[in-house]
């Protein structure tokens, strides 16, 4: 199961940083993060609660880059 | 400008001025401290409290935390010794200064980048039930609906023209400037701009699965595929910070220690401010931002060129080309046969070509086809009658009354007609008999693509070694191409399986795997071949899904100069971001170097840091200029 959402975040590195931290996240198989197209794509492992997986991705991303924003709602 | 982006350039004035402003006043001791400390606030309170979470969330290596402790440093050590508090401050601001502008830069080629493939119309009109041209969301459009594309406006759909003439600017999806015409009943993609007449339209695609929006889709999925450039600054990235603080730390502590117990006596400010230098130059932004921007940027232009690559990696592959296998027909041929020769024997060339047309008028075979375009005026009241296909040899027909014979030397040797062997050029021939009797024959054969010829001039221009095509066609008619073309190798008389084996054997026979093996096919029944090569590009696939999923390169229309185009622009893609990788770990580790030996001050450590992200970002721009 993949979805794409949109991200706001300022610079590179800490895109680079989100997607480290999305990948760790339980319950995500695989993340990529596009700070081009400010975009994540993330892969979740079978019958993760998608919600939830989200939330805590975005709490993730948040301890390793405070200025930034996943919109997964 | 976005807001955040309005308010920092704000903050970088004021602090600016203000800067200016305490360098003429004469202000001294505790007043001047903290006179001084309200610019810096201005300038650098965002990355003090991003700082501050840092440390709550437990990330050493966050860049605000490294930037605050260089320039809280940097003052303290101003406060201790001589009361220049200026350096630390503008070393705040223009590190402010550099992410301004990376933030107006990035922004500004995202939103370039974005207007490039802007090629989905986010309207369509159906007609209403008076015939009025109703507004609708392209989503909710299902097929078979009849859309109205007014002139001026992008088709939103694939579909098939119902009603009207136009021609169509194709050059958003295939960078071709020449517009096309269309007419009735013929096919239309989604992205082309209707230039003059109303089209009605029937659909015959979703608007998601509109080739459009597939383009859409691919380009942007494709910078996702990172490539293997983006993955190393990644990994050296992750590493980068780290090694650079530690060394920091290291710097500070260790040579004043050994200085102090050599008695040469207490030198910890000294060290310290070079630690700090350290500390500003351990950003890897430069490298960063500016890689996945150069791939960005080269997919972008690139698919407004006409060629869509689908991912950053094949990007990569794609400059590192040094093999390119074609298949023949449809690719370096235009893949429909054209009448290139007539050889009458007793009657004139006309009537040969006229007698051949009319036999062959009910028959939708290739070869009856090119006969009946080449002759043009079919209905010229002669009378066809009683037409008969045999099978393996040809067709039969009653012509005004004569029984006329064409097809091949079997259905010649059948009637007992003494044909006679074409003497002249390559390609399929058909005989022609009139009542038993051998009228002479007709060559028929593929012919070559205009900008074919060439071709492997220019691609050796560019860095390749060794051209190669495949063909199931016949010995004679593979040489001629290959030699016209100036093709180095060719394979003659294959099976669409042999074409796969010819390809592993050319990968088998290089000496190693960076030496690039792509294959070009039109995508039609080429898609193992196109998996099997290192890079598989299609042409001529607008529209053709199955040569879309297939390959690695797309090439929208089936010039063959595109991948000339594909090639060069990948190629300057690939220098410019080995260009940035070089300049940015080279300006880097030299202004480490003379910051440790302290000839580089905070001035120098931020321009290592900003200064060389700025112009490698610049420079990434101009992957914009595919051309």
């Amino acid at each position: 199961m993949k979805k794409t959402y949109k991200i706001d975040v300022d610079c590179a590195n800490c895109a680079s940083k989100m997607e480290e931290a999305a990948k760790n996240t339980e319950g995500v198989k695989d993340a990529v993060v596009n700070f081009m197209t400010l975009k994540m794509k993330v892969e979740f492992e079978d019958g993760a609660d998608i919600e939830s997986v989200m939330a805590k991705v975005t709490e993730n991303c948040k301890k390793v880059e405070s200025d930034c924003e996943v919109f997964y709602k | 400008m976005n807001k955040k982006q309005k308010i920092n350039l704000i903050r970088i004035i004021v602090s600016a001025a203000l800067l200016l402003i305490l360098h003429f006043l004469p202000i001294h001791g505790v007043l001047r401290f903290i006179s001084y400390l309200v610019p810096y606030f201005i300038i650098g309170y965002d990355v003090l409290l991003k700082a501050y979470k840092g440390i709550k969330n437990k990330q050493p290596f966050d860049e605000s935390l490294l930037m605050a402790i260089a320039t809280i440093g940097a003052i303290a050590l101003a406060l201790y010794e001589d009361g220049d508090y200026v350096e630390a401050i503008a070393v705040m601001l223009f590190y402010q200064v550099g992410e301004w502008f990376q933030s107006y830069a990035v922004g500004k080629s995202r939103k370039n980048i974005a207007e490039l493939m802007d090629i989905c119309p986010d309207v369509a009109f159906i007609e209403g039930e008076n015939g009025e041209k109703e507004e609708v969301d392209p989503d909710d459009v299902e097929i078979g609906s009849i859309i109205i594309v007014s002139p001026g406006e992008k088709i939103p759909l694939d579909g098939v023209v119902v009603e009207g003439n136009s021609s169509l600017d194709t050059a958003a999806l295939t960078g071709e400037s020449l517009p096309r015409d269309v007419k009735e009943n013929d096919e239309v993609v989604s992205g082309c701009i209707n230039i003059n007449g109303v089209l009605k339209i029937k659909t015959t695609k979703e608007f998601g699965e509109s080739t459009a929006s597939k383009v859409l889709e691919m380009i942007e999925d494709a910078s996702s595929r990172k490539s293997k450039s983006e993955d190393f600054i990644t990994k050296f990235a992750r590493v980068y910070t780290p090694i650079v603080v530690y060394s920091a730390i290291a710097l500070a502590i260790i040579p004043p220690t050994i200085l102090l117990i050599l008695g040469q006596g207490m030198t910890y400010p000294t060290w310290i401010y070079r630690a700090l230098t350290f500390l500003i130059i351990s950003c890897p932004c430069a490298l960063v931002v500016s890689i996945p921007l150069s791939f960005f940027a080269g997919i972008g232009a690139a698919s407004r060129a006409g060629v869509l690559v689908k991912g950053s990696s094949f990007l990569e592959i794609l400059s590192k080309t040094e093999t390119i296998v074609f298949d023949k027909t449809g690719t370096l041929t235009k893949g429909v046969f054209d009448v290139t020769d007539i050889h009458p024997d007793l009657i004139s060339k006309e009537e040969l070509l006229h007698l051949a047309a009319h036999v062959e008028r009910f028959s939708s075979h290739p070869i009856a086809v090119s006969l009946k375009n080449a002759f043009g005026n079919e209905a010229d009241g002669c009378t066809v009658s009683d037409v008969e296909e045999i099978s393996g040899r040809g067709v039969t027909a009653i012509v005004n009354g004569k029984k006329v014979y064409v097809g091949n030397t079997k259905l010649m040797d059948d009637i007992g007609a003494k044909w006679s062997e074409c003497k002249g050029d390559f390609g399929t021939i058909v005989h022609v008999a009139i009542d038993g009797i051998y009228a002479g024959h007709i060559l028929v054969s593929d012919v070559i693509k205009d900008s074919s010829i060439g071709l492997v001039k220019e691609l050796k221009k560019y860095g390749i070694k060794k051209t190669v095509m495949l063909t199931g066609d016949k010995e004679n008619v593979a040489s001629k191409v290959a030699k016209t073309i100036g093709i180095d190798e060719y394979h003659s008389e294959l099976l669409p399986q042999d074409k796969v084996s010819r390809v592993e054997q050319i990968l088998s026979e290089r000496t190693d795997s960076t030496r690039v093996v792509a294959f070009v096919g039109d995508g039609i029944n080429d898609a193992p071949v196109l998996s099997r090569a290192d890079i598989g590009i299609a042409m001529g696939a607008m529209g053709s899904d199955a040569a879309i999923e297939a390959a690695d390169v797309v090439l929208m229309d089936d010039d063959p100069k595109k991948i000339v185009t594909a090639i060069r622009g990948s190629r300057k893609c690939l220098r410019i971001v080995y260009e940035n990788i070089y300049f940015a770990i080279g300006i880097k580790i030299l202004f480490l170097i003379l910051g440790a030996f302290g000839i580089a001050n905070m001035w120098g450590a931020v321009f290592a840091d900003v200064g060389v992200a700025v112009l490698c970002i610049l420079n990434a721009i101009r992957c914009l200029l595919w051309k």
